[in-house]
Order: structure tokens, then sequence, then C-alpha cells
């Protein structure tokens, strides 16, 4: 059922999939200033891909992907994890926020920054490993019968 | 001596690698760490026993009073030096008891762990580290009931004394959070010093009981008793270590400890002397009933723990003094017996008694050992355990409460013991040699240097027991004697406790020369015995699994309808008793509802509507999907951009999903009763009205201050951020945030896991049908 097969959709696909996962990014980057943010950003970034896997099937996704959405899960937690690091290491309280700021090209950086990130890829993983688990098997199905 | 002890820990761990350097001197490498400590402490001897208290301040966790100081004082040391000497014993003997053995490593790592956890537990001045190291006691004891663990009975006893030991470890848990709020102290110093303000406290009762059933299940007394017999499915060593010299002895620590803080009172005398007591009575009585060696010694194991149970409940100054020298005997003699037992064990290849005979002449060095230590569990002349005996004697004619039933029962467990200390050290060695499993061996010197040690320290003890004056006085002064110069002589005088031996000695002497038809004449009462504590123990199990089994089914039947329909009652009812029960809800019906408002929430009322009664799922899906866009069009006109941009990619990817599985679902099928379906309306029409009813409250009046002006205020100076909503998430509630993620990978992982393994099984069942198949 996965593969629509449509010309319009093909393309269309293909052309989206960048365009969206850079609107991604950018909501990630604005998020805490403005609308957006790391849980919105993931979402906007799971459409995308799900939008790619019905055009052009799963094992198409997979390779565009390259890891498995479940390793996506993995780094975010570990990141989540990673950004309270920071303060224990200053001694503040735990999940104290920590910033700091890249000279050159003024970007501030920080751990919240680190969290939000985190938060995306879990988002986007488990988005996606919902997803990929319902079609992945639907498609087989289809080889088979 | 903190760092020794986590130090102690680490150790522990590197045993495997040591073992691997060492081959089988590792326990002999790794006994050095508890014989170090054990002079480490003799060198604080002189200082404690001149009546000093040394406290050791380590911070652990500032912020909860919480601290990892260490308390030296008689009764400390008392125990710290039984726990290092024996330890280090006990580590070299089972270097040569599990010689070769494969796991022998294993057994090293959780031995020396429990005995820093057992140090721990007898050093602490905190109550919430007492507990912690209490706790770890009892998980390494379970690991070392269970060493063989490929023995049904061996997992059988671990997991009964761990239920046992750990569920009285919850009361005692209890216990001492309400001694920790009552005494407003976690310090156990703290707290001695305020006892008659405790003694006082409304919370005394329930504190009492909670930290007494923590105790005796440690301790093994009545009706706990059970478990410890049935421990003896460990190694001999941890029999020799923890199931007579230490760990069961924690219990008993801990009343020792607490004595100055909640003892004295009626409730602890009565309840003390009278469980200590019958505790007594029944483990002597059990004992000889048994065969097995280790059995023997196991209940009379619970007949001194019941000794100094009674002792503390008696709490004279006498009984102090009487307790102290009775755990010093106790420790040294038992120790030595179940070291004994061991090569007895391990030498014939049997545990029962009756099996052995004339031993003596193969192994005379045993014989003697054993000999020596029996004499001083009978309580005969020149030995220590003599000394214990006598001066319990006294103190139980000092009793103030039911003395003579105290009496009476001492007296049975003494004479009972009097015979298994003959069984012991007679029945293996005398007569005429037997057939046993193994041919007999003089036992190598690694296992008779630990008995044989302990045996001559009783015996030597017994002769000079001056030398122990001051460590007995300091122990029972840190009971809350106030005499501390005790004499300690092993001629009283002839007076009633002689008396009271030498009667027993002759009925103990009757008893053992008629052992066989005693047992057989017990062997009848059988049918009784069985329904001991230890049935209820066996029926409380079974009752506990077909309940989890009962819940389980109604709980968790699989059925999500069900699940709904549950968490919907539970909110129902606890937010219908907070709102109208508790307070009295005010509702604002004063609303101010523009046209396009009363639209959208018009639409999300039909969505809703046309959800229930389509026929289509896919059309339910997309009336779902209508339902969702209007919340988030709520959102925006509200203006609430990034709640309005979740919801509508949720609700985006929610259509998505859904559709993925209706394609996975069996047709519609009617699968409720008109009547289940009645019920689903009436909870979800009380749900939504409930809620409706909580918000028009709230709306009608701010009982407390708002929480987001705070957010508000400190969003841009703390959070460096503007979006408000996304400083929230990412720093001011991060834990949460951090928390919901990991509850969306686990979610995450079980849809993978739920699809990937009925996929599996759904493929195996199509490619088996699929011959008869041809279409595509």
């Amino acid at each position: 059922m996965v593969r629509s097969g449509t010309l319009i959709l093909n393309v269309a696909a293909r052309l989206l999939l960048p365009l969206q996962l850079m609107f991604s990014l950018f909501l990630l980057l604005r998020g805490h200033d403005e609308p957006g943010g790391g849980f919105i950003a993931g979402l906007v970034a799971a459409g995308a891909f799900a939008l790619y896997l019905f055009a052009h099937g799963r094992r198409a996704m997979s390779e565009m992907l390259k890891v498995s959405p479940r390793d996506l899960v993995g780094m975010g937690l570990l990141l989540g994890v990673v950004s309270t690091l920071p303060a224990w290491w200053n001694g503040d309280p735990f999940f104290t926020s920590q910033w700091w700021t890249i000279p050159i090209i003024d970007f501030k950086a920080s751990t919240p920054l680190i969290f939000d990130i985190g938060v995306y890829l879990v988002v986007l993983g488990s988005v996606l490993t919902a997803i990929t688990a319902l079609v992945k098997t639907d498609h087989e199905d289809n080889t088979r019968g | 001596m903190q760092l020794a002890v986590l130090g102690g820990f680490v150790l522990a761990g590197f045993a495997p690698l040591l073992h691997h350097w060492f081959g089988a001197r590792t326990p002999l490498v790794m006994a050095l760490l508890p014989a170090s400590m054990a002079l480490w402490l003799l060198g604080q001897w002189p200082a404690i026993v001149a009546g000093e208290v040394l406290l050791l301040e380590w911070a652990w966790v500032p912020g909860l009073d919480i601290t990892l100081t260490f308390l030296i004082d008689g009764l400390a040391l008392l125990f710290a030096l039984l726990i290092t000497v024996i330890g280090a014993l006990v580590l070299i003997y089972a270097g040569e008891y599990l010689r070769g053995h494969r796991d022998l490593p294993r057994f090293l790592v959780i031995i020396t762990a429990f005995m820093m956890s057992m140090l721990g537990l007898v050093l602490a001045d905190n109550l919430v580290t007492l507990f912690v190291f209490w706790e770890l006691t009892s998980v390494t004891s379970y690991l070392l009931i269970g060493f063989d663990h490929t023995n049904l009975a061996a997992r059988k006893a671990a997991l009964q004394g761990l239920l046992v030991t750990a569920g009285g470890g919850l009361a005692l848990l209890a216990g001492l959070a309400m001694l920790g709020v009552a005494g407003d102290s976690w310090s156990l110093v703290e707290l001695n010093a305020q006892g008659d303000l405790l003694r006082n406290h409304e919370l005394y009762t329930p504190l009492l009981i909670c930290v007494l059933l923590g105790a005796f299940t440690k301790s093994a007394q009545f009706p706990f008793h059970f478990w410890l017999p049935n421990a003896m499915a460990a190694p001999t060593p941890v029999s020799a270590y923890l199931h007579s010299a230490t760990m069961v002895k924690a219990g008993v620590y801990l009343l020792a400890r607490l004595h100055p803080s909640l003892g004295g009172t009626d409730v602890w005398v009565i309840t003390l002397s009278l469980v200590g007591a019958l505790t007594m009575a029944t483990g002597a009585f059990l004992a000889i009933q048994h065969t097995n060696i280790k059995k023997l010694l196991a209940y009379s194991t619970i007949m001194a723990l019941g000794t100094l149970t009674m002792l503390l409940g008696i709490g004279t100054e006498g009984a102090l003094v009487a307790f102290a020298a009775f755990l010093l005997a106790h420790s040294l003699y038992k120790g030595a017996l179940f070291m004994v037992a061991g090569i007895l064990d391990h030498e014939t290849g049997t545990k029962d008694v009756t099996a052995m005979g004339g031993l003596r002449r193969v192994m005379p060095v045993t014989a003697v050992v054993a000999f020596v230590a029996a004499l001083s569990l009978a309580g005969l002349p020149p030995m220590l355990g003599f000394l214990g005996k006598e001066l319990m004697f006294e103190s139980v004619l000092e009793a103030s409460d039911y003395r003579f039933v105290i009496l009476l029962l001492a007296f049975t467990a003494a004479f009972l013991t009097l015979a298994v200390a003959a069984i012991v050290a007679m029945r293996p060695f005398l007569g005429a040699l037997r057939e046993t499993p193994k041919t007999p061996h003089e036992a190598p010197l690694g296992m008779l240097a630990g008995p044989a040690l302990l045996a001559v320290l009783s015996l030597l003890a017994g002769l000079a027991p001056g030398l122990l004056d001051g460590l007995v006085g300091a122990t029972a002064a840190s009971l809350g004697a106030t005499d501390s110069n005790v004499h300690l002589s092993l001629w009283h005088g002839f007076n009633l406790p002689l008396l009271l031996s030498l009667l027993s000695l002759a009925l103990g002497t009757l008893a053992f020369r008629h052992w066989d038809r005693l047992r057989a004449r017990l062997a009848r009462l059988e049918p009784v015995m069985s329904r001991g504590p230890e049935a209820g123990y066996e029926a409380m199990m079974r009752g506990l699994v077909s309940v989890a089994g009962w819940q389980t089914r109604m709980l968790q039947n699989g059925y999500i309808r069900n699940y709904l329909v549950m968490t919907l009652l539970v909110l129902l009812g606890l937010v219908g008793h907070a709102m109208f029960i508790r307070h009295t809800p005010r509702f604002d019906l004063a609303l101010d509802v523009h046209f396009h408002e009363a639209v959208v929430a018009g639409l999300m009322v039909a969505g809703a509507v046309a959800a229930c009664v389509m026929p289509s799922r896919l059309a339910a899906v997309a009336a779902v999907g209508v339902m969702g866009f209007t919340v988030a069009l709520t959102f925006v006109l509200f203006s609430a951009p990034d709640l309005a941009i979740t919801q509508l990619l949720v609700e985006t990817l929610t259509v998505i999903l859904l559709v993925l599985v209706l394609f996975r679902l069996p047709r519609f099928a009617t699968l409720s009763t008109p009547l289940e379906r009645l019920r689903d309306l009436v909870i979800a029409t009380l749900t939504g009205g409930m809620i409706t009813l909580m918000m028009l409250s709230v709306l009608a009046g701010e009982r407390l201050p708002r929480i987001s002006d705070y957010m508000v205020a400190n969003s841009q100076p703390l959070g460096h951020g503007h979006n408000i909503v996304n400083v929230i998430l990412v720093d001011f509630r991060a834990l949460d945030t951090l928390g919901e993620m990991f509850v969306l990978a686990l979610a995450a992982i079980g849809v993978y896991a739920m699809l990937r393994f009925h996929a599996e099984e759904y493929d195996t069942r199509r490619s088996s049908a699929l011959p008869e198949q041809h279409d595509g």
C-alpha cells in the first residue's frame, strides 16, 4: 500500500524533503526566542521523512536516513543526559543551564540547545520508528502475497 | 576507616582479577584487609575502654542530613572486632573449603562485599546509612545462600531469607523514619542522648513495633525463626560467618544500639524478654530433633539469638553485662563449631551426625577443637560460654516481669543446648569408625587454623576473664549501663545460677544419653510441627502468587478499552472527591464568548459526535482529525503559536499513523453489547462534564498565586530566551522533559517490539499457508 507511484508525489517529495528539513532546523535553532523548538522541529522532520516514505517506499527512506530511527532515539537520550554534565562540572545544581558565546560567528551556545537537539532526535526517531515498523510489515506482506 | 570500608567494596569487585594473579592464594591476600582493620580496631581498644567515643565525621548527602559518620564505642568495637577477625579467618577457611571450586572468585566478591556492609552497619552513626548497609547485608546474604544456584532448594531458601529479612527491612525503614522524626535527628549519638523525650513521644509505640519487626526478622526471632535453618543451604563458611557470628546478630545489634533511646519501657521489657525467651526454648527444642549437624547448630544459634534479645529486654545492669559476654562467647564458639561442621562435611561427605563415628582416630586435631568449642556451647567451665550462661541465669533471676516463665524457658533451653553440644562433640568422634561416603583425613591447616584459634580464644577468655573486663564494660556502657567497671570471673560462689547449671548438666546428659529415643518420640509431633510459622509463610507465598495472577487478569487484561474505563473512573473518583468533598467549588458561568469561538467549539463537538457514530473507520479518523484541528485553531485564537504548531503537526502525524494502523485491523465487528456502550457513554459524559466543571471552577477564583508570572518574569533574565514555552521545556522544567523523552523512547521501542514480534508470527502463519494460495 505504501508506494503511490504517482510522478507528481515522487518529484514533490524529492524536492520538499530538503526544504522541510531546512525548515525543521530553522525551527530548532530559533526555538528559544520565537515559536519553534526541538519538539516541533522533530515533528516537522518526521513529517518530511514520512512524505518521502510514502512516495518512494521504506527502503529508499532508510537509505536516505542512513541510520536506524532507533539509533536516533538513543542518540537523543544520550544528548539529553550529556547536557546535564557541564553544570555538574561547574559545581552548579543538576540541570542548571550553561551559556557560552562562540566568538567569531557570535553564536550563543548553551546546554538547553544541546538538550533541545536531544529532544529533536528523540521525537524524530520515535515517530519514524513507529511509522517504519507499521509500514515495514505491510510492505513485506505485499511482496509476499 | 570509611575509606577502608568503601575500599573493601572496590576490592570485592577486583576479586576475580586477584584470583587471576594469585590463584588459590587469593583468599589469603584478601584476608589482609579485614586483618589490618582488626589491628586498627585493636589500636583503638585502650581509648574506647577508657570511656571515649570515637566519631569519624564524613559528610555524604549534606542536603538531606545523611552522613557517613562512623561511631566507635564499646558496642561498635566489639561487633567490628568480631566481624573483622572472624571475617579474616573465614576467608582463609573458605579458600580451603572451596579449593578448586569454579565459582571461588564469585564467592570472594560477595563475601567481601558482605563483610564491608556488616562493618558499615555496626559503625554507622546515621540512621539512613545504617539502613543502607542493613539492606546490603540482606542482599549479599541472599546471594550467598543461593551460591549453589543450580540447586532448587538453595534458591528457595535464599528467596525465603531475603523475603523475610527484606520484609522486616521495610518495617524497619518506616520505624527509622519515625524515629528520625520523633527525635528530630538522624544521628544515633544525638538520639541516644534524648531517650526520655523519645519514650514519651506519641510515635513511640508505632515506631517501636516497626523497629522490632525489622530486628526480629533479621535476627530470626520467633515466629520468624524458620528462615535461618533453611539458610544452611549456603556453603559452610557462609553459615559460620553470616548465619551465626555476624548477620543474624544485626537485629540484636540494632536493639542494643537503640536500647538507651527506646529501651526500659513496659512494652519493650515485656515484648523483648518474652519473645527472646520463647525463641530460646523453640530453638533448643527444634535443635535436638535434627541429625543434620548444620541444622543442629542453626537451631542452637536461634536459641542464642533469643537469649540476647531476652537479656536486652530484662535490661538491668547485670543483663547488659551478660549480653556483652554472651554475645562474645557465642560468636567465638559458634564460628568454631560451624567450621568444624564444614570440616566434617568436607572430609566425610555427609552432614548427618548419626552416620559418623570414631573420627577422633583419623582427625584428632579436629576432635580436640570440636570438644573445646562444644564445651563452651554447653556452658561448662572453664570456658567463656560458662561465664556467659551464669551471667544469663543471674539476669533472668533479676527479671521484673514474668520471671518464672522466662526462667522456665531459659532453663529448658539451657539443658537442651547442653545436649546439642554433647551430640556435636561426641557423636562424630567417639565410638567405632563408621563407613562414610568419603574416606576422612585430617583437615588441611587452612581449615583448622580458624576454628582452632576461635576455640583457644574461648578457652583463654574463660581462664582469664579479666582481659575482657574493659571491652565488656565499655559495651555495657554504650547500652546505657551507668557503671562501666565490670569484673568478670568464672567463680561466682555457690549460688542459685550454679545450682541451675548443675541441674541442667544432669538433665542435658540424660537427654543426650536417650537422644535417639527422644527423637523418635518427638517425630510423632510432626503433624503439629508442620503447621508452624513456615507453613504460614508458604501459604502467604501461594496466596501472593494467586492474588497477583487475579489482579493481573483483572487490571492488565490487554484490552485498551478496559484500561481506559479504569483510568477514567479513577480520575473521576479522585478529581470529584477533591473538588466536591474537600472543597466547595464556585463556578464562573458569566463567560464572555465571541461568536467565532462558539463556532469553533461547535465544530469540535460535532467532530466528537461524528467520530462516535461514523460507520466507517476512515471517516471516524477524519472526524477525530477535525476535532484536533479545531483544538489547534483554539490555540491560535488565544495566541499560543507554539501549542498550535505542535497540535497541527501532532494531528497530521496521528492521522498518518492511524491510517497505517487501519490497514492492519480486522473488519468492523460488534464487540460490545448495547449495555456496555451505554456504560461507556455515561463514563465519557461524566468525565467530560467533570473536566469542564473543573475548568470553570479554576476560572472562578485564584486560590494560589499563578506560577506563570514567575516564568514570564524570569524567562529572559534566567533562561536567556523570549519564547517562554521553550524556556520552560528545556530549562525550567528540563528534568520533566527528560523524563518525557524517556517515555517517548520507551513507547517507540514498545511499538517496534510489538509489531515486529506480531509480524513474525503472522509471517510464519502466512508462509505455511502459502502453497494453497495462488493469487498475487
